[in-house]
């Protein structure tokens, strides 16, 4: 049987490594870091049914348990190439591996907010990333930089998406309805504390997130400000001051609060953009390209080349698994031609 | 009549007089348009010494051209070779008819010597002057031929638009093209004739055929002529004008007028001084980084001259003084861009209805800092300053903290003068009302601002100035780390404002600083400079990554600026660090 490479192992890669195992194909998976779902290991609950997201990294893990996957975690992989009909898939060691098609899986990374200083992260202790947060939650431990419960936190929405300045024009998608979620949470855990979403629009378009905001108004008392803040300093007694206008009232709005948290936008991950470039699939703020976004969404200009999950746009974990699931099928099917052609 | 007449000479005199018509016209015109306050100066300077240095400084600038000099060897010797070569071939010649004739002494004697004056010892040591105005015309006419390739080639720079009013510098250019070349020609033939050459046009006429220059000898005289009368007539239509204009214009500088806000008399002389030599539009990052053409000074000058101003041209500029500092004859390219950007007109000032409201904090004892709009988007640098001042137990009023208001410059930048002139009626009240006797500022705009814009009573320091002080009286221990950083001078504070030395001396302190390629007065603009309103993003960006690729060229640890524009530009575009000098300063401070 064929051996189908797949690059990075988080829940894109592992869901089509599974499904390609059942189907007796041999994949060999890549993860970089030492741990396979790097992006989901602090995250406390999922979006939208607040499932423990340690729940969905066991389930997934277990299926990693297949005679047909060999997973190389701590093996970042570096460049890849046509080779004949083959692919080569090259490590950062040197290392190379012939397989017959190859799938890219290799993510999103986070917005880093120090771009945007005005903010005040890595400057200010009180201005925190989402998934700084999401990380506080799930060890029960929000905290201000005095180490004290707060009594107010702050969201800031679009931080690195929807902005000119900072270059990525597109929405992430996934950071309006994560701040619902967490806001949410923080009043599970934290009943008294006063929780602020600045938002431009909120964007709600998956299923149940309609709800989720509905409830997080009425039953855990979400407030909710239309407008960009601006600017963000440090008060005498070490909370952050925001300035912002509030665009529905159209006034100017000063706050202090003892949390900001910046909900840092999706980009391309740093081996996606690498890998695009030299694969010649790169396409639009440096996510990987598909041939055609309704037909071919998993197949690239280039033959036994497939890419899946957030490495193509930024997407919420059930859009990634299923288009996991589609990838498989396409690479079922190329191998399958190949194997007729070669008898 | 003079019995050196010929009926040839009358192109000449009739050029020559209309020449001098025209520019007395022009400029009596402009100088009525100074205004009173450009006037009483010029009155009141006139009569003083000045005049001397602004002798020297024609010698050097209108005659040798010093500075194109500077930049660009063979254009330097272009235009010297014929503005200084054809003075003398003036000042030569009349000395020349001055020692062979006595009384009758027409003023175009000289310019036609050789056909008149036949004897070639018409007195003593008349040899000697043959050969020495032909080695003159031999200078000239090198620089005429390098004109002429360098025309050939300067059309791929796209510097000829069309245009009605660029038909007199068409006429000019040939016809100044063929002056030397004719007047070579004529001298030839009659030392066909007489024997009464140097040895070029000696050279030359030994090889033309006795007859041949009988016949041709008057008509070469007289296209001579044509040529010179053509010339002196489109001169100053043409940007020829530039020849006088720019004598009389380091005589006003030096009497001590500039420009002001509105377009006056000075702009005039300012415009028509402007040679359209061209060394403005190749280090324009417009045109370097973006290929943008029409829009750089020499060619706002033009329209703006041939009073066909266009708006989108006068506010597509980033203002970075690229143009400036290389500009040759020094016009104050930004004053007058402008001038052309007032929006005077437009009344908003009710929006500053709420700045009455302000209130100023008493500081006696202590220093203002005023951080500055673009600061308070990084708050690292605010943060940084005041550590330093904590540190060095330096009390201060941080005055726009909070409730404040701009410096004014970023609307002055754009023309609307009254509105940024109630900013600053405003923070000078505040300022003189709190009694603190120093202003500090983290940003090279609010700084360029305060310093030549205000006419504060108290001194006005740039944060690097106010550390480099603090360092080198010994307030403020710092130590050496082992980084290694390069500079990017900011447009404001270095071309603006000429602070160089101070951020360079702190860095040499903390740090490794690294030279970089462009230093100084040839800093690349960061491209998000407030001055620009036209360009998009990503055109800033083209800008910037062009400074930027210069910086990191020697793979510094550190980027290091001035300015809180500069650094946001540059951090959004480099994994690089970039950081501001006075966030490194409180890296390296001793505690
Ligand atoms: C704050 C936050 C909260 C979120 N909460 C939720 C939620 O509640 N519910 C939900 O559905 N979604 C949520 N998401 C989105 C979710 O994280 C993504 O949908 C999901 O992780 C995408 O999976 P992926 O496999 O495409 O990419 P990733 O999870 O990014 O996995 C890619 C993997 O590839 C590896 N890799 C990259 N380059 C290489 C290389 N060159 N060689 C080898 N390996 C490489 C990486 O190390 C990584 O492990 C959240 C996102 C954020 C930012
Ligand atoms: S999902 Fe919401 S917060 Fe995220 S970029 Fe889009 S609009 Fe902004």
């Amino acid at each position: 049987m064929k051996k189908v490479a797949i690059i990075g192992a988080g829940p894109a890669g592992i869901e089509a490594a599974s499904i390609l195992a059942n189907q007796q194909v041999e994949v060999l998976l890549f993860e970089k870091s030492l741990n396979t779902l790097s992006n989901m290991l602090d995250k406390a609950y999922l979006f939208p049914d607040f499932s423990p997201a340690n729940d969905l990294v066991d389930k997934l893990n277990k299926k990693l348990l297949h005679q047909q996957i060999t997973l190389f975690t701590g093996t970042e992989i570096t460049d890849v190439k046509k080779d004949g009909k083959e692919w080569k898939v090259i490590d950062a060691k040197g290392m190379s591996y012939i397989v017959s098609a190859v799938l890219l899986t290799s993510g999103y990374s986070v917005f880093d907010a120090k771009r945007k200083e005005e903010l005040g992260y890595g400057i200010y202790n009180g201005v925190i990333t989402s998934i700084d947060l999401e990380k506080m939650i799930k060890y029960n431990q929000i905290e201000n930089s005095m180490g004290d419960k707060p009594k107010r936190i702050v969201f800031l929405q679009c931080v690195g998406s929807r902005d000119e300045k900072s270059g990525n024009n597109y929405c992430s998608k996934i950071c309006c309805v994560t701040a619902v979620k967490q806001a949410i949470e923080v009043k599970k855990l934290l009943p008294d504390t006063d929780v602020y979403i600045f938002y431009m629009d909120l964007r709600m378009w998956g299923q149940s997130f309609e709800e989720m905001y509905r409830e997080s108004q009425e039953k855990y008392d979400v407030s909710y400000v239309r407008g960009r803040i601006s600017e963000a300093a440090s008060t005498f007694d070490k909370k952050i001051q925001i300035k912002a206008e509030d665009t529905l009232l159209g006034v100017p709005l000063k706050m202090t609060t003892d949390l900001l948290v910046l909900m840092v936008g999706m980009e391309a991950s740093c081996g996606t953009k690498t890998l695009a470039e030299t694969l010649h699939i790169k396409g639009e703020y440096g996510f990987a390209k598909s041939l055609n976004c309704h037909l071919q969404d998993n197949e690239t200009t280039q033959q036994g080349l497939f890419i899946a999950g957030s490495c193509k746009r930024p997407m919420g974990i059930n859009e990634t698994l299923a288009d996991a699931r589609s990838a498989s099928v396409i690479i079922m099917d190329y191998i399958n031609a190949m194997q007729e052609n070669d008898k | 009549m003079s019995n050196y007449f010929s009926p040839f000479v009358l192109p000449f005199l009739f050029g020559v007089i209309a020449l001098i018509v025209i520019c007395l016209i022009k400029y009596i015109r402009w100088y009525k348009q100074f205004d009173r306050l450009q006037k009483t100066i010029l009155l009141k300077n006139i009569f003083s010494l000045r005049f001397l240095s602004a002798i020297w400084e024609t010698v050097m600038e209108a005659l040798f051209h010093r500075k194109i000099f500077k930049r660009n060897f063979l254009l330097g010797y272009m235009h010297a070779s014929i503005a200084l070569g054809w003075f003398l071939l003036i000042v030569v010649g009349a000395i020349e008819s001055e020692l062979a004739l006595e009384t009758d002494k027409p003023f175009w004697i000289g310019i036609f010597y050789r056909y008149f004056i036949h004897d070639p010892q018409a007195f003593p040591n008349a040899h000697f002057f043959a050969h020495l105005m032909d080695f003159i015309l031999l200078i000239v006419l090198s620089g005429v031929i390098l004109a002429y390739v360098k025309s050939v080639f300067s059309r791929f720079f796209g510097m000829k638009k069309t245009s009605k009013h660029v038909v007199f510098d068409r006429f000019a250019k040939f016809s100044l093209w063929l002056i030397f070349p004719l007047r070579l020609i004529s001298e030839s033939f009659t030392a066909a004739l007489y024997n009464n050459g140097g040895f070029l046009t000696q050279g030359l006429g030994d090889l033309i055929n006795y007859s041949v220059a009988d016949i041709l000898e008057i008509p070469a005289w007289t296209l001579y002529s044509f040529a010179l009368g053509t010339f002196f007539v489109a001169m100053p239509f043409s940007r020829y004008m530039h020849i006088f204009t720019e004598v009389i214009l380091i005589f006003l500088r030096k009497w001590g007028l500039s420009e002001n806000e509105n377009v006056s008399g000075f702009t005039m002389y300012e415009l028509s001084a402007c040679s359209r030599c061209g060394i403005c539009i190749d280090n324009c990052p417009l045109y370097k980084d973006l290929k943008l053409q029409g829009v750089q000074s020499i060619y706002f000058l033009r329209d703006l001259r041939y009073k066909r101003p266009k708006e989108e041209i006068a506010d597509n500029c980033l203002m970075c003084m690229r143009c400036m500092a290389e500009c040759p004859v020094g016009l104050d390219l930004m004053t007058i861009r402008r001038q052309l950007r007032n929006k005077k007109e437009l009344d908003t000032n009710d929006n500053y209805k709420y700045i009455d409201n302000l209130q100023s904090f008493n500081s006696i004892g202590r220093v203002i800092y005023f951080a500055g709009c673009m600061s308070h988007l990084t708050p690292g640098i605010i943060d940084a300053m005041l550590t330093i001042f904590d540190k060095v137990d330096q009390k201060y009023w941080f005055m726009d903290k909070d409730k404040t208001i701009c410096c004014g410059r970023p609307l002055m930048q754009q023309g609307f003068t009254i509105q940024a002139s109630e900013l600053r009626r405003k923070n000078t009240q505040l300022i003189k009302q709190s009694g603190a006797n120093m202003l500090i500022t983290s940003c090279p705009i609010c700084y360029q601002s305060f310093k030549k814009e205000y006419n504060l009573p108290i001194q006005v320091m740039h944060h690097t100035e106010y550390i480099h002080m603090l360092i080198k009286s010994g307030k403020l221990k710092v130590r050496k780390d082992d980084l290694k950083v390069v500079y990017h001078d900011p447009c404001e504070l270095g071309r603006a404002c000429g602070i160089y030395q101070q951020p360079r001396q702190i860095l040499k302190t903390i740090s490794t600083l690294l030279k970089t390629k462009n230093e100084k007065e040839n800093s690349l603009c960061c491209g998000y400079n407030l001055g620009n309103t036209v360009i998009e993003p990503e055109q800033q960006g083209e800008i910037r990554n062009a400074a930027l690729g210069s910086l990191i060229a020697k793979n510094p640890d550190v980027i290091a600026t001035a300015c809180p524009m500069c650094k946001k530009a540059f951090k959004r575009a480099t994994n690089c660090n970039v950081k501001d000098i006075a966030e490194l300063v409180k890296e390296n401070m001793i505690l």
